[in-house]
């Protein structure tokens, strides 16, 4: 008995010290970047994508990530570690992806996320900016006879995916029609099709680009169609973690970069060749001229690789938006001098 | 300290004491350091912890509800509406399970080939395959077999079962409080009725007709509350509605939806089969002997297998159904797959993403889970001593 006793004190004894180790080893982050630090060290950025939006983010039969979000991921390795390859992508669902990001499961996340106030100064998160101007829309069946919104009587039956901005977006919009609905909204993407293809519902509510996306996987896809009317502002954008704003600039800047690269005309095949050229901005851009990099812990040719081994915003975009057959017309996510609003502040 | 006056008392009762206040001290300790640990995490990434966020508006709106619900209403009580629709998915989940797993449960020892055989096949089948792929195949082989809103199956033009869900009749009652009270007085009269005729039977060997008497006094009651109570019920049969083109909908009445019918389904067809086999262990537990002895004193087949069988078969069956029960209790939260809005959908789902409020919500719906599910053992627990064997 008395050995047992021992026993236990030296058990009580050792969890105690491990615990009180423990509690010194924990803390905040120090003035330099944890997270580059981090990134470093593991060798590949860790990156939070959807479970497959063709687009935005989707893996192929072997596993390869393409899409614009996966693009901001490989933007930022390209610039933290000289190979826009050294990603690695944790599918989340819309529920999952928060805390993922929170918890440090995730360094980055390029999930289609819409930026809201309450996200961005409630939950311990910072968006960074906009890579897709985004709106909510019905999809209907073409038989149907509603050509409009207004076509909407009570009683109407809507799916959409539980979790998201759109659940609330759909309230606000019946509610000020002053129309009765009934929601049913899935967990999963692939559950609000298929149920939407068998009938359950009879229109699909979810963002413009998600339901083109979508329609492809119908059955019968040209027997649906999207309603004109958008009925929310839906700016999607990549998300850090609260309280490392080093590591915010550099997602940041690595999005802003492709966007300005393709203000000013330079795309993944002419960066290197314009380190010559007359344009300070353009020098600036592709490592030739001032000191950004140094801003962030980073060396001077961030942009120049971001550039060279991703493209520009308008590269990104007609890859996998336009050339995929997704939307075609780029519309609000056309350059602000092109009559779109993609507007970035100046890298300078 | 001084430590010259501080004395262990070894006595053997101490002795077993200690390890254990140790051990619940050391308990104490790392739920301390977790929740310090988690505190002082969330306060480095500026996340704040608290329950006020329950009195916010939840502006969304929830397909189902026992409650009136609209999104203007609390998160507080849209997680009153996920628990109420869990336990009625339950509810309904555990009724239908015990009935056909004590039906499939006897089936299978039935002395008709074909009966025992097709018993088997159900329970070999259906306890074998994973329940979230069953929970998927009720329900999108549901949808996909159940006709378009206007081509709905029709039941004698009162109700209507079509993709959308099964369209009932709604009742409409008037005194209702007044019917409901007969009810509970009816219940209460066949409770007295019964100890008095078990009385009589014990004391003087007189057998009372109880079941007819329970219910004439069941349907009476009410039957006078609707003849002289001024109680009257009408229904509001539901109406087919055009919104557009193809776009139809029933309204009035009821809606049963699709989501709770396949869950349910998928539920009660899932714990059924372990129901069954907790039957039939049950009923083969019971010594051959009993049932020989019972035939020898001249007691029926029925009487036998109610009055010697199954009050010893109970006392095997009940702690693993019991299990059985907690298991399609905590199943139902597969829900969300199938958007039932059930409490992970609405509140540890939805409600979880609105507010980014993880460790509260996931607290709560762990706890209430765990009520839930103490509730249902501590009945179970006391129908089970109820039904043991009596020593006298």
């Amino acid at each position: 008995m008395i050995k047992s006793i021992k026993t236990w004190i030296l058990v009580v004894l050792a969890s105690s010290l491990l615990v009180a180790c423990g509690q010194s080893g924990g803390g905040s982050g120090s003035k330099k970047s944890k997270t580059l630090d981090n990134t470093k060290k593991a060798g590949f950025v860790k990156c939070g994508v959807s479970q497959g939006l063709p687009g935005f983010s989707n893996a192929d039969e072997s596993g390869n990530w393409t899409g614009i979000d996966v693009d901001v991921c490989r933007a930022v390795a390209a610039a933290v570690l000289g190979d826009a390859d050294k990603v690695k992508y944790t599918p989340l669902s819309a529920k999952e992806r928060f805390t993922a990001l929170i918890s440090g499961e995730i360094d980055v996340l390029a999930r289609n996320t819409t930026w809201t106030l309450s996200r961005d100064a409630d939950i311990g998160l910072t968006f960074v900016g906009v890579n897709f101007y985004d709106g909510q829309g019905f999809m209907v069946r073409k038989n149907s006879g509603i050509t409009s919104t207004a076509d909407f009587k009570s009683g109407i039956s809507a799916c959409t995916n539980t979790g998201t901005t759109t659940e609330l977006n759909m309230r606000d919009f019946f509610n000020s029609k002053n129309i009765s609905y009934e929601p049913i909204a899935f967990e999963k993407a692939d559950e609000v099709v298929q149920a939407y293809d068998a009938g359950r519902c009879d229109t699909y509510t979810t963002d413009k680009s998600g339901l083109a996306a979508q329609r492809t996987k119908l059955s019968a896809p040209d027997d649906h169609i999207v309603l004109p009317e958008t009925i929310s502002k839906e700016p999607l954008g990549p998300v850090v973690r609260q309280g490392d704003p080093v590591w915010e600039d550099i997602v940041r800047w690595s999005l802003n970069t492709m966007i300005e690269a393709e203000e000013y005309g330079i795309n993944s095949s002419n960066a290197s060749s314009l380190k010559d050229s007359d344009n300070p901005q353009i020098k600036r851009l592709v490592g030739s001229e001032g000191e950004l990099g140094a801003a962030f812990g980073l060396d001077n040719e961030w942009s120049l690789r971001i550039i060279e081994q991703v493209g520009n915003y308008g590269e990104s975009y007609k890859k996998h938006i336009a050339d995929t057959g997704i939307l075609p017309d780029r519309g609000p996510n056309e350059l602000w001098t092109k009559g779109g609003i993609l507007y970035v502040p100046p890298a300078r | 300290m001084n430590f010259k006056n501080f004395k262990f008392d070894l006595s053997n009762k101490n002795k077993d004491l200690i390890p254990q206040v140790l051990t619940i001290l050391l308990i104490i300790l790392v739920v301390v350091y977790f929740s310090i640990n988690a505190q002082n995490n969330m306060g480095n990434r500026g996340i704040s912890f608290g329950f006020g966020f329950l009195s916010q508006e939840s502006s969304f709106d929830i397909t189902f509800s026992l409650i009136d619900f609209d999104g203007s209403d609390s998160y507080a009580k849209a997680f009153l509406v996920g628990l109420l629709n869990t336990i009625l998915v339950s509810v309904i989940g555990i009724f239908f399970a015990t009935l056909l797993g004590v039906t499939v449960g006897i089936a299978r020892l039935s002395q008709n080939y074909l009966i025992a055989k097709a018993a088997t096949c159900y329970v070999e089948i259906f306890r074998n395959i994973p329940l979230i792929l069953q929970i998927f195949f009720w329900y999108f082989a549901a949808l996909r077999a159940l006709p378009l809103t206007i081509d709905s199956i029709n039941f004698y033009d009162i109700s209507f079962l079509n993709v959308k869900g099964w369209y009932v009749p709604k009742f409409i009652w008037t005194n209702f409080s007044l019917f409901l009270y007969s009810l509970i007085a009816a219940f209460v009269l066949i409770y007295f009725a019964s100890k008095y005729a078990r009385k009589q039977r014990e004391e003087f060997g007189k057998q009372l007709p109880i079941l007819y008497i329970s219910l004439s006094i069941l349907f009476g009651l009410p039957f006078l509350a609707f003849l002289i109570g001024g109680v009257s019920l009408s229904f509001q049969i539901p109406e087919l509605n055009q919104l557009s083109t193809t776009v139809y909908v029933y309204r009035g009445g009821v809606s049963i939806i699709p989501e709770l019918i396949s869950l349910a389904l998928a539920l009660s067809m899932y714990t059924a089969t372990f129901i069954a086999e907790n039957v039939r262990a049950g009923i083969l537990g019971v010594n051959k002997g009993q049932k020989e002895a019972a035939a020898s004193i001249g007691l029926t087949k029925s009487q036998i297998l109610k009055l010697v069988v199954m009050p010893q078969a109970l006392r095997i069956i009940i702690p693993p159904t019991t299990n059985q029960y907690l298991n399609l209790t905590k199943n139902s939260s597969l829900a969300a797959a199938i958007a039932y809005p059930d409490l992970v959908l609405v509140f540890a789902g939805t409600a979880l993403m609105q507010t980014g409020r993880a460790i509260e919500i996931i607290s709560i719906t762990m706890l209430t889970y765990l009520t839930l599910s103490l509730s249902i053992s501590i009945f179970m627990n006391w129908y089970n001593t109820k039904m043991a064997i009596k020593e006298k």
